[in-house]
């Protein structure tokens, strides 16, 4: 075993998928040379040379439908944005071309599209934006979004092996402050596979990417007050792991829903709908979200914290359930 | 260049094959069995036949949705097609898609998306692919007039030039982008102009002469092929047809139509085949033949083939599925 950082492991999987298949390459701005804005890629451009770690113009739309067509014959494209919320420039591509090939006639696209989000970094409306919303109605992507650097280097490398196009949510916010564990052999995380991250039996909190962390701070707090807390690390987005939401329900029978993307049409009213569905009779409360607001990500620090769902409202809301 | 004889008599016979086999699904289409819209390339044919033949084998194409005649060359056979229009579980996608929106990798053809200039960049990322492995393939991609007038047709074709990628892109400018003329499309008066901005080599061709198409998209896929980067290939011609099958096309002037028509590029191949004494009106009729038995075969193939289950719609999403438990 050995210590790496969120970072770190992202870095890994994709210097052992390239040195593992040469069909495995890395495209986008800034990802050669200069080794990526956030330094993900420093040292590849050396170490594979500027065709497998080719820096492109700066056009999304480009690139990514260039990473569609080397899939279509044969390659297996890891494409950066260097910040997610660039990503609506290639919205067309992935919603249009890559998601609907396979349907449409049978051509496997095995792209990866790495997507830098999340805020709490001061970066403001356009470099903190959680985009696996837009995303999420679209049938053929896979989403994943990773809350450790065990899960961020499985789940890269699955990203990596799967034939169909994902889109990689890599929280930039843990990139440099998470630390795992992680085993020094190849191993992968299955896409589609959520994880219990704590055990418990009072309620169940439903989360994925940073907030997990929000969730477990919350999670040690109540421990302290005797409530026991379940938090369901989705992993995946798309398709969800409605097995293991719903037999979380099952056992404790009370939900929170947690994430720091915009609370309308989210990720967490497909969860909570889903379980309305299917756990009704297991219910011993009303499901509440808690999401960040529907507005865009306001810069200042103080407005920030407003927006990012804090540990504090995790706490209100399961005593709130708790009472049930 | 010298072309043989043959390839000169098989571009004629996909000029016909193409022209035929869409004025049938026109007819189809106007009799309530082909449903959806039918798009034609009626009197632009040689575009696609040109661009397409001149293809190798491994080479892959990113068509557009005025291509019947790619489609054809690189071996997605009419039955196939027809069934396609049909929505019959024999067409090239099984019913899943209709019409012009064709793709088979197994035959070298990328998918049309509906969204134009799409196929841009997906072609320009399939000549990366070659370059990358060293591999002496080519892409080509096509777009319309009103296409090039689109991001993704600007950042392929930028970065195609940038990177020197062994790909050609083709226009197919009709005149008309559904109702919109040339000049509220754009201000130049050739497209192949908008090449200059990305410093590519550039031709604009008689769009209605097939041997011209043909001969200039071989030379491009040579030098693409031998290293030399990429190309653009403006062919003008005509759209005789409404956008649509359903589109009676008023917006365009009676005149302009009455000017092209006699520049068919059927009638121009026609003529080259009989003034060079390559062909004698005798190997001519016999193509027509040919192809008319060829069409009627598609057509009693999709009419017999079975349609879908419905349920198959619910298949195929995914490569790799995930077990749904």
């Amino acid at each position: 075993m050995k210590e790496i950082t969120y970072l770190e492991a992202i870095r890994e999987a994709l210097d052992e998928e390239m040195a593992r298949d040469p069909s495995v390459f890395i495209l986008g701005e800034d990802v050669g040379v200069y080794g990526g804005a956030f330094r993900v890629t420093e040292g590849f451009y050396e170490k594979y040379g500027e065709w497998r770690v080719l820096d492109t113009p700066l056009s999304e739309s480009g690139f990514t439908g260039a990473a569609i067509g080397a899939a279509l014959v044969g390659m297996r494209p890891v494409a950066e944005m260097q910040f997610a919320d660039f990503i609506s420039c290639a919205f067309d591509q992935l919603v249009n071309v890559a998601a609907k090939n396979h349907y449409r006639w049978g051509a496997a696209t095995p792209i990866v599209v790495r997507a830098p989000y999340g805020g709490n970094i001061h970066g403001g409306a356009f470099h903190s934006q959680c985009i696996e919303g837009f995303f999420f109605n679209v049938p053929g992507l896979k989403i994943v979004a990773p809350a450790t650097a065990y899960d961020a280097k499985g789940l890269l490398k699955s990203a990596i092996r799967d034939n169909d196009p994902v889109i990689y949510c890599e929280h930039k916010y843990l990139y440099r402050r998470i630390k795992d564990q992680i085993p020094e052999e190849d191993y992968i995380v299955p896409i589609g596979k959520a994880r219990i991250a704590i055990e418990g039996s009072d309620v169940s909190i439903i989360t994925y990417g940073a907030m997990v962390h929000t969730a477990t701070e919350a999670a040690k707090v109540l421990k302290g007050s005797g409530v026991s807390c379940e938090i369901i690390d989705l992993r995946t987005i798309l398709p969800l792991d409605k097995k293991s939401i719903m037999n979380s329900v099952k056992k404790t029978n009370k939900v929170v829903i947690l994430h720091e993307q915009t609370k309308t049409g989210g990720v967490g009213a497909e969860v909570s709908a889903l379980i309305s569905e299917n756990c009704f009779d297991y219910l011993d409360g009303p499901i509440i979200r808690i999401a960040a607001p529907d507005t865009p990500v306001p810069y200042s620090a103080q407005m920030e914290e407003v927006f990012i769902p804090q540990p504090k409202e995790v706490i209100n809301a399961v005593e709130k359930l708790m009472r049930y | 260049m010298d072309i043989k004889r043959e390839d000169l008599l098989q571009l004629y016979y996909y000029l016909k094959l193409t022209r035929r086999f869409e004025d049938r699904i026109s007819s189809l289409y106007h009799q309530g069995k082909i449903l959806g819209g039918a798009w034609t390339s009626n009197g632009t044919e040689a575009v696609s036949v040109g661009y397409g033949y001149a293809l190798e084998r491994n080479d892959i194409a990113a068509p557009y949705f005025r291509d019947m005649g790619v489609f054809l060359i690189r071996g997605i056979t009419a039955k196939r097609i027809m069934a396609q229009y049909f929505g019959k579980k024999t067409g090239v996608t099984g019913g899943k898609e209709g019409n012009v929106h064709i793709g088979d990798i197994n035959f070298g053809v990328i998918g049309f998306p509906s969204h134009l200039a799409d196929n841009y960049p997906v072609g320009t990322g399939a000549a990366l692919a070659f370059k990358m492995r060293g591999e002496k393939r080519v892409a080509v991609a096509c777009t319309g007039d009103g296409g090039t007038s689109r991001g993704d047709f600007h950042e392929a074709m930028n970065f195609a030039a940038v990177r020197k990628l062994p790909i050609v892109f083709i226009c197919n400018n009709n005149q008309y982008a559904y109702s919109t003329p040339l000049r509220l499309q754009m201000t130049i008066k050739n497209v192949a102009e908008r090449a200059l901005a990305y410093d590519m080599p550039s031709k604009t061709v008689d769009g209605n002469n097939v041997v011209e198409i043909y001969k200039a998209a071989k030379e491009a896929y040579e030098v693409a092929r031998n290293g030399g980067g990429p190309t653009f290939i403006e062919c003008k011609t005509m759209r005789m047809h409404g956008h649509s099958e359903h589109d009676s096309a008023k917006y365009v002037p009676r005149e302009l139509l009455e000017e092209w028509k006699k520049k068919d590029p059927i009638l121009n191949m026609e003529k080259y085949l009989l003034e060079n004494t390559i062909a004698r009106k005798e190997d001519m009729e016999g193509i027509e033949l040919r192809v008319k038995k060829e069409i009627e075969e598609a057509e009693a193939f999709a009419e017999e083939s079975p349609y879908p289950e419905p349920d198959d719609g619910l298949k195929g999403l995914y490569a790799t599925p995930i077990e749904e438990v």
